[in-house]
């Protein structure tokens, strides 16, 4: 009956619907510590997070570190300029010192694909992936989740389509194990060259024109140009994307219905995304922040109460009050 | 391995009886109900407390303040029981400054829960007074902790079970003891 996580927050295409459900539930209530006058619990109190980043992040980092010090856990930050990374220390090498410094999880953002695997394979402590790569960002994919399902009080049955660069995006991976296991119907528009070749074998539609996109859709999730991961040749330019696959009000006029907006962030208004959509009424773009800081203290929480070793304690006595 | 043995320490009537008794001395110790505020523990305190809450409003014609705590998140034992699977909703009604809380639990036992309900409730402000009041107390503390009011005190060994069943959650009012061994068989 007991649903766990296991040992590390890889992506979501290794959970079950019923684990992605798990998280969403145990969300709920850490929404409310952050509404408290004093935002704190003591459920982590003891445990040592390292922050792992060798990429840049302003968002994910702090919103790790919020849920993380509301948990009230101990938390260090590690960027690769600045640290024995830049020194060429390995990854597991770095992580090792850390380790023989007796901490209890490590939150990793890293620009490999499947850097975060590799490394809770190779280490004792709970990792859990803050993007790796072009391969998952588990944790954006759940806030969306929590959000949608914040806001149509389902997952299941949804349309949601993501836009733009789904080549580069780990984000829409995410999103697309997360919201096809829960049965949501899933699309991506864009132009070719930035969707990965043999994107349906995923299960999702492709739509070419963004006015396709939007008449079939309830949520478009903006995914951001990620003009640092292009070599160029991806678009002619900005202006030409915008121009084409820009999430305007005028193309959101045309829909049959009222559309909700997304976007992971950071956004490039005026690339991607109209300024008007952003800040509109239907953009849930802020609620997505506020949830991410709730999603990421439930997957802390279950991970760290999650050891096999403490299941197997806790079978041979200890029973609860 | 013999059976586990149910009994029943309390029917639906003894229950609502309890119930009355302790909503009469939570007034009585509250020396009225200017400043009571019910606060049940997940899950069955909170009914609990509901139905205290209630029986002095029709009593007293007054409304009693209520609210709810999870006090999951303040268990000293994650590392040994694991999260739980769904945490409930925690709901302070309005600020405690200068109130009388009055926990309400539906079983004492080794006191830890009621430990952290007081460590939460610390984080949401400073009560006057804070007092514990139990539907069924099974005694072995591990902690300093004891209750003002009690429903009913039911001697147990550490194997045993008190199930409090409510209307609302389970369909029916009773409690009953689940001994691990049965009476005159030495573990």
């Amino acid at each position: 009956m007991t649903v766990g996580l296991g040992k590390d927050l890889v992506g979501l295409a290794a959970l079950s619907p019923e684990q992605i459900t798990l998280i969403l539930d145990t969300a709920e209530p850490f929404k409310d510590v952050s509404e408290r006058p004093i935002k704190k619990v003591p459920a982590l109190r003891g445990k040592t997070i390292v922050n792992l980043f060798f990429e840049d992040s302003t968002r994910t980092r702090i919103s790790f570190e919020f849920a993380e010090k509301r948990l009230s856990a101990d938390t260090v930050n590690v960027t690769s300029s600045g640290s024995s990374v830049s020194k060429g220390e390995t990854l597991v090498d770095t992580a090792k010192n850390l380790e023989a410094m007796r901490i209890d999880m490590v939150v990793m953002r890293h620009y490999s694909s499947g850097a975060a695997e590799f490394l809770g394979n190779r280490i004792r402590s709970n990792v859990i992936n803050a993007g790796d790569g072009k391969h998952e960002h588990p944790t954006q994919a759940l806030l969306d989740l929590l959000t949608l399902r914040d806001k149509f009080g389902r997952i299941a049955g949804l349309k949601v389509c993501l836009v733009g660069d789904v080549l580069h995006s780990r984000v829409a991976r995410s999103n697309i194990w997360g919201l096809t296991k829960l049965g949501a119907a899933v699309a991506v528009c864009g132009p070719r060259s930035l969707l990965p070749r043999g994107v349906e074998a995923l299960g999702v539609t492709v739509f070419e024109h963004v006015e396709d996109a939007i008449q079939w859709c309830d949520v478009l999730n903006v995914l951001r140009l990620q003009l640092e991961r292009m070599e160029g040749g991806f678009i002619p330019s900005l202006r030409e994307y915008y121009r084409v696959f820009g999430v305007t009000v005028e193309r959101l006029e045309k829909a049959a219905r009222e559309i909700t907006i997304m976007h992971p962030g950071p956004m490039n208004r005026g690339v991607e995304i109209d300024s008007r959509v952003a800040d509109g009424p239907h953009s849930v773009i802020l609620d997505q922040v506020t949830n991410g800081v709730a999603v990421r203290m439930a997957v802390l929480y279950l991970l760290a109460g999650g050891k096999p070793e403490l299941a197997d304690a806790a079978k041979r006595g200890a029973a609860p009050d | 391995m013999p059976r586990p043995d149910r009994s029943t320490i309390l029917d639906a009537r003894a229950l609502s009886r309890a119930l009355e008794h302790m909503a009469v001395a939570i007034v009585k110790l509250a020396h009225g109900t200017d400043h009571l505020v019910l606060i049940g523990i997940q899950r069955r305190g909170v009914e609990l407390a509901e139905r205290i809450a209630k029986l002095i409003e029709t009593d007293r014609h007054v409304t009693i303040p209520r609210g709810a705590l999870d006090i999951t998140l303040y268990r000293d034992d994650l590392e040994t029981i694991g999260p739980k699977p769904v945490i409930g909703a925690t709901h302070i009604p309005g600020d405690l400054a200068g109130k009388h809380v009055v926990i309400v639990d539906d079983v004492l036992y080794t006191g830890r829960t009621v430990r952290a309900a007081l460590d939460e409730l610390a984080d949401f402000g400073r009560p006057k007074r804070i007092s514990l009041c139990v539907l069924i107390d099974r005694g072995l503390r591990e902690l300093p902790i004891q209750a003002d009011i009690v429903g009913q005190v039911v001697p147990t060994n550490p194997g045993d079970r008190v199930d409090v069943l409510v209307k609302e959650l389970d369909g029916r009012d009773e409690v009953d003891l689940i001994r691990a061994v049965p009476k005159g068989v030495t573990a």
